[in-house]
């Protein structure tokens, strides 16, 4: 079995899922290849540039509330409205990347940063009068509607809308990965000074993952604000979840390009399932979920601390850039 | 001496008010090997870096062939033509012995492909052709030098820094090693300015040496006047060869 097999079988089955599957499940799956997104796009700062960003809730607040603002007052639609919305994300991912990486703020310093910027950005959203504030920005639903352009229609739209936007962002990161600036990448986090005797332009290509990682991140803000609708400074920014967003890359695989798929794959169906199945039995055990969650993490960084699809591609005989 | 291809002038460079580099001068030629000995804190390294932009000279001047790369980037002067190996080999740990190589083989490539070929000729000179698909973290130490100077190869140096790539080399590893990088000199007129303390490596390779001591140039000269030289004998040689 090759990677490349794998792949088109697990897109298959994924195109074809929303015939056979119900709301419920295919609402899960959403989530699944949300994060699987999310995971793709951060994984893209911390496992091929070794740059650990802990604030990414950033970058998807931003591209959510940029988009639905622009919707709600422009009747932007939120293909055109991503555009916007990547660019001031960019900006302030550019903007802190340039003052981590000048004053030389590295590691968990530089992790310390982006939390910062992240929580000073819910503050402010908390307290900006024209969003909503703290009571939050909701965006008008019209039921029956179906515009692909504008992000507006019934679940399955928004299932294939985030597959489109998974399978793109994976191709994308497997052919940066492959580039000059791939390798550029990789060098700096396995070493920066020895990147730099090498030629590799260390604050040029730190720059570059930041810009590619925080776009990325937005355009799945975007998506997150038109398929929920409804945004809150306390949760779209908030540190839980910029942690919800690097848990399914860390279990999957750092740096891995499947790894963020396949962590989101098993820590969704865990939590759901685990939810699910505490419903079923009448007990409402809010935050069952994140319990999981810790667990998972606990057991994947004790057992396979390089995450599951390393351990998996090679019981499979996949070759390692799968 | 041919023209030369690197000039240092006055390189000087104090960590705490102590002088590691002071006011060092001399130059290489081109197609030239010159050797830096001396005793450990001599201020060999700290030359190296100073070259290499790993750090800025506090006073001097360094020239490749004539344009001056004073106090240029790590990046901008391995792109300017100087290649460099670090004393604790410091390779890309997590990649393939390949993919080390081919980093430093994408400054001469035009694109991924290219890169690879060149470092895999440049792997094969090296004789770690077999393993260019291990983890780098997995060699032993001769190969992880080897590694390094094959790193800073690809990346197509007009000069070749090499610091102490003999150090924890079998003889006959380290004979190896020098026909090998003899050769590139002697075949591609490569100009290579070594540090090394394996006297065997420097007396076979270097066509010009200089002393450092406490910083500062205590000798300049052939290999045979320098080993005979009163002062080299008292502050380096004689220490370990008398």
């Amino acid at each position: 079995m090759t990677a490349r097999n794998l792949l088109l079988g697990l897109l298959a089955v994924l195109i074809a899922a929303p015939a056979v599957i119900g709301a419920y499940p295919l609402a899960v799956l959403i989530l699944v290849l949300h994060y699987a997104y999310l995971g793709i796009a951060w994984n893209v700062m911390m496992g091929f540039a070794g740059l650990l960003s802990l604030g990414h809730a950033l970058y998807v607040g931003l591209g959510a509330y940029v988009a639905a603002a622009l919707y709600a007052s422009f009747g932007l639609p939120a293909l055109l409205g991503a555009i916007p919305a990547a660019i001031v994300a960019t900006l302030a991912g550019l903007g802190i990347g340039a003052l981590g990486f000048r004053f030389r703020v590295n590691g968990v310093y530089f992790a310390l940063l982006t939390i910062a910027f992240a929580e000073f950005t819910r503050i402010l959203f908390d307290h900006m009068g024209w969003t909503g504030g703290s009571s939050g920005f909701f965006l008008p639903v019209e039921h029956g509607q179906l515009n692909p352009i504008a992000l507006r229609g019934p679940p399955v739209l928004f299932y294939y809308v985030a597959l489109v936007m998974t399978a793109g962002a994976f191709v994308l990161a497997r052919s940066l990965m492959r580039s000059r600036l791939g390798y550029a990448w990789l060098a700096i986090r396995e070493d920066p000074d020895s990147a730099a005797a090498s030629g590799v332009d260390v604050f040029r290509a730190r720059m570059a993952a930041v810009a590619v990682s925080s776009a990325l991140t937005s355009l799945g803000g975007v998506f997150y604000a038109f398929y929920y609708n409804n945004m809150y400074p306390e949760q779209i920014f908030s540190m839980a979840r910029s942690i919800e967003i690097i848990l399914a890359p860390i279990i999957g695989g750092l740096g891995t390009l499947f790894g963020p798929v396949l962590g989101s794959f098993v820590l969704t169906l865990l939590g759901e399932g685990t939810t699910g199945l505490l419903e079923h039995f009448g007990w409402a055990a809010p935050g069952a979920k994140q319990v999981i969650y810790g667990l998972a993490l606990l057991v994947i960084v004790m057992v396979q601390p390089a995450g599951l699809w390393p351990w998996l591609a090679k019981r499979l005989r996949i070759g390692r850039d799968g | 001496m041919a023209e030369a291809l690197l000039t240092a002038t006055g390189l000087s460079k104090s960590f705490r008010g102590l002088k590691a580099v002071n006011g060092v001068s001399f130059s290489v030629g081109q197609g030239e090997i010159l050797a830096m000995i001396g005793p450990n804190g001599a201020g060999k390294t700290t030359c190296f870096n100073l070259i290499a932009g790993a750090m800025r000279p506090d006073a001097g001047e360094v020239r490749l062939a004539g344009q001056s790369v004073t106090g240029l980037r790590a990046d901008q002067i391995c792109r300017a033509g100087i290649g460099r190996t670090f004393q604790l080999v410091k390779p890309f740990a997590g990649l393939s012995v390949l993919d080390n190589v081919t980093v430093g083989a994408l400054n001469a490539a035009r694109h991924v492909a290219e890169a690879k070929e060149r470092a895999r000729a440049v792997l094969d000179l090296l004789d770690l052709g077999r393993k260019i698909d291990e983890p780098a973290s997995s060699l032993t130490l001769p190969d992880r030098k080897r590694l390094e100077v094959a790193r800073a190869l690809a990346t197509g140096p007009k000069l070749l820094l090499l610091d102490e790539v003999m150090a924890g080399l079998r003889p006959t590893e380290c004979d190896r090693l020098v026909e090998i990088l003899a050769g590139l000199n002697r075949r591609d007129g490569l100009t290579i300015l070594l540090i090394e303390h394996v006297m065997r490596a420097v007396m076979k390779l270097a066509q010009r040496i200089l002393v450092l001591h406490h910083g500062e140039q205590i000798a300049e000269g052939s290999p045979e006047a320098v080993v005979r030289d009163p002062a080299v004998l008292d502050s380096y040689l004689g220490e370990e060869a008398l």
